[in-house]
């Protein structure tokens, strides 16, 4: 096992480089410079062959490459354009709120989508499943950012102004106006009540797929041999359901982990813009529109770390539960 | 001369009478009827844009582009009506029980899904409807009416589907926006799948150092997430509809580069690979003739699926205002206009995403049935 771990660490290493490549050679590939975000017609040509040197944008392709390497290498992401701030310290101000929404996203994805799709497996053949499956698909096939905005008309605008229900929720940022003033049981509740929209139009569309596929595994798990013998113990059906299959069932999902978290970080930069959630979604889409590169290349260098960080989890957590599968 | 008795038979010319008339309506009364009202449907379809629209369908010929396509449209469709309820039933009769191919087999298992021929029939339609939209909406759908009067105008008679904030028909838009939606989706997964087939069959049938190069990119490449490395590319150019075609092309191989060479790798080792080796085939006929035909199946449903994926994804970009530019409309783009009046003119987001959700639906729903079809351990 521990031997396993090393060598998935290590391979995960080229991935790393590979990929900050890829993200220096998209960006040099683009048409314009970041020096080019400051032409105005107060800068003389002059001013901006000295902003240029002073970036390193003179240099040859591979000198400038090995910099932003050994940069990468050394934490450093460069310095904003828009904000002169390190990049660093942004993103390390900006990562958690998203690994905060992600991490619930994922979890009310996973523990509702397995709850579903156990449910459709003990239906089978019922109108019950065959309705689940249909309304799953429609959220399956569903934008999530669409998802957010009817989310927000019903249960935020509409709840509040329309109909005057008893709860509504917040529809932007993380935290109400008046958070500093709360008492910190209070402050909890807001935090939870922000949270609670955005992570539900992520998971919603989540949670259809993994339904989909536990389903699968679990009709699978279901008609097997142990199962009858389980059944014929005379074990109540809620223990052959949830103690015996599900054990089994789940393995396959386990996979999905790591093959969703990149869809999870797309569906994350719509529904931050959506919810004006301050995370690396927005970071990265506010930055495109400033044409700020330094804050750009490296957004998308952290998003594509973290699903190779998801896929090792996954890796892992696949060696925990299954113990048939021996990496020698 | 049997031939040429029963053209002029009298009870045969009144078939062709009603068939030329009314297309669908024989099919009806012998039996077939889901199918026979389809096509009926479809002929009044074209034939209220003939006698509604006119004035647009008789100047369409000198007309701009998307009109002229719309009137082919139109031709071809009428043509194929006329010959499916003339022939469709000499058809049935000729449709024997001899020795039938892998597709015919896979065809007669899709129809018997009553859920993925509904699906795929909505796709058509859907198409048709995008391809027709010139003759189809009501206004020009980057029109503005009055701001003062005609501005955010709940659904009504005259503008079914409401106005926005421009005094703009939404219904229209909806309409003019299909086309962007359904034609980046097939063209963007044409593209994909394309450079997936090629890079996947090759890596598969070479092995070795390229097979593992070529695996390791598409390692790198997958670890993206797909909306942020098509940000962080379209940023940096002019947003154009045929960027956006090419880039979400060119980001989707992996995926089937994986599915194909996964295929080819257990195909690689069957007797008729081995046998085309001993003949002394050329590597690229034997991927190009033996390989890919035989990946073919996994490679239709992936693509199915595919298109569905990528509509919802050029849905987001539009959102985000990376998609295609104003006042060209598209879905995503409707949605993202809605924001600001979600409780005042909820009609502006709601129906766009509708409309996505409903085509995406209907290619999900017909790639699930592609996949049980084409696969005969799912064939019951």
């Amino acid at each position: 096992m521990m031997t396993f771990l090393i060598r998935r660490l290590l391979s995960a290493i080229p991935l790393v480089l590979g990929i900050a490549t890829i993200v220096f050679f998209l960006l040099s590939l683009a048409p314009g410079d970041a020096a080019s975000f400051l032409i105005s017609p107060n800068i003389t040509p002059e001013v901006l062959e000295q902003i240029r040197a002073n970036m390193g944008l003179d240099q040859p392709v591979h000198i400038r490459y090995l910099r932003w390497m050994s940069a990468m290498l050394r934490g450093d992401f460069g310095v904003s354009l828009t904000r002169n701030q390190p990049v660093l310290d942004i993103i390390a101000e900006i990562l958690p709120n998203t690994l905060v929404l992600s991490l619930c996203a994922f979890l009310l994805a996973f523990a509702g989508g397995i709850l579903i799709g156990v449910f459709q497996a003990v239906r089978h053949n019922r109108p019950t499943d065959g309705i689940l499956s249909v309304v799953g698909l429609f959220f399956y096939s569903m934008p999530s950012f669409w998802l957010a905005l009817m989310l927000i008309l019903v249960f935020s605008l509409g709840a509040r102004n329309l109909w005057g229900w008893p709860i509504w929720f917040p529809a932007s940022g993380m935290t109400s106006v008046d958070y500093p003033f709360m008492s910190p049981g209070e402050q909890l509740r807001d935090r939870a009540m922000h949270l609670f929209l955005p992570s539900l139009s992520l998971a919603l569309v989540l949670a259809a797929g993994i339904a989909r596929y536990v389903r699968g595994s679990m009709l699978e798990v279901i008609r097997q041999d142990y199962i009858r013998t389980a059944r014929s113990k005379g074990l109540s059906e809620f223990k052959v359901i949830f103690k015996h299959a599900l054990r089994n069932g789940l393995i396959p999902v386990a996979t999905l982990f790591g093959l969703y978290l990149p869809f999870l970080f797309s569906g994350a930069v719509l529904i931050e813009t959506v919810f004006a959630w301050p995370g690396m979604g927005r970071l990265v889409v506010d930055a495109i529109f400033q044409r700020d590169y330094p804050v750009v290349m490296a957004g998308t260098f952290v998003f594509a770390i973290m699903v190779v960080a998801g896929n090792l989890i996954a890796d892992v957590l696949y060696a925990v539960v299954d113990p048939r599968i021996r990496y020698e | 001369m049997q031939w040429s008795i029963r053209v002029f038979d009298m009870s045969d010319l009144r078939i062709v009478g009603v068939s030329i008339l009314f297309p669908g309506v024989r099919q009806v009364f012998r039996g077939r009827v889901a199918e026979g009202s389809l096509v009926l449907g479809v002929w009044l379809g074209f034939g209220w844009i003939v006698l509604a629209r006119w004035d647009r369908v008789s100047r369409a010929a000198l007309g701009p582009w998307d009109h002229k396509l719309a009137l082919l449209t139109l031709g071809l469709g009428v043509l194929s009506v006329w010959m499916w309820s003339l022939l469709s039933e000499r058809a049935a009769e000729e449709r024997s029980q001899g020795a039938r191919g892998v597709w015919a087999l896979a065809w007669s298992a899709f129809r018997k899904s009553r859920v993925a021929v509904s699906a795929a029939i909505t796709v058509t339609i859907v198409y048709l409807v995008a391809l027709l939209t010139p003759f189809l909406a009501p206004f020009d759908p980057a029109a503005q009416g009055s701001l003062l009067t005609e501005r955010l105008l709940g659904p009504s008679m005259l503008h079914p589907l409401g106005t926005d904030q421009f005094a703009r028909d939404v219904l229209s838009r909806l309409l003019y926006g299909a086309r962007i939606s359904l034609t980046i989706g097939f063209v963007a997964v044409s593209i994909s799948i394309t450079i997936g087939t090629l890079l996947g069959a090759i890596s598969g049938f070479a092995g070795g150092k390229v097979d593992a190069v070529l695996m390791r990119f598409v390692d790198m490449v997958i670890s993206f997430p797909r909306l942020v490395l098509l940000i962080a590319i379209i940023a940096f150019f002019e947003p154009s509809i045929f960027l956006i075609v090419a880039v979400l092309g060119l980001t989707q191989w992996p995926q089937p580069t994986r599915l194909v060479r996964g295929e080819v790798l257990s195909l690689r080792e069957r007797e008729f690979i081995q046998a085309g080796h001993a003949l002394g085939f050329s590597r690229s006929r034997l991927i190009l003739r033996h390989l890919i035909p035989n990946a073919l199946a996994p490679l239709i449903v992936a693509a199915t699926l595919g298109i569905g994926d990528t509509i919802v994804l050029e849905a987001g970009l539009s959102f985000l205002g990376l998609g295609v530019q104003p006042p060209t409309p598209s879905w995503g783009t409707m949605v993202a206009d809605g924001r600001d009046n979600l409780v005042g003119a909820w009609w502006i987001s709601t129906f766009p995403g509708l409309a996505i959700v409903l085509v995406v639906l209907c290619f999900n729903l017909a790639g699930d049935g592609l996949r049980d079809a084409l696969d005969p351990r799912l064939r019951s």
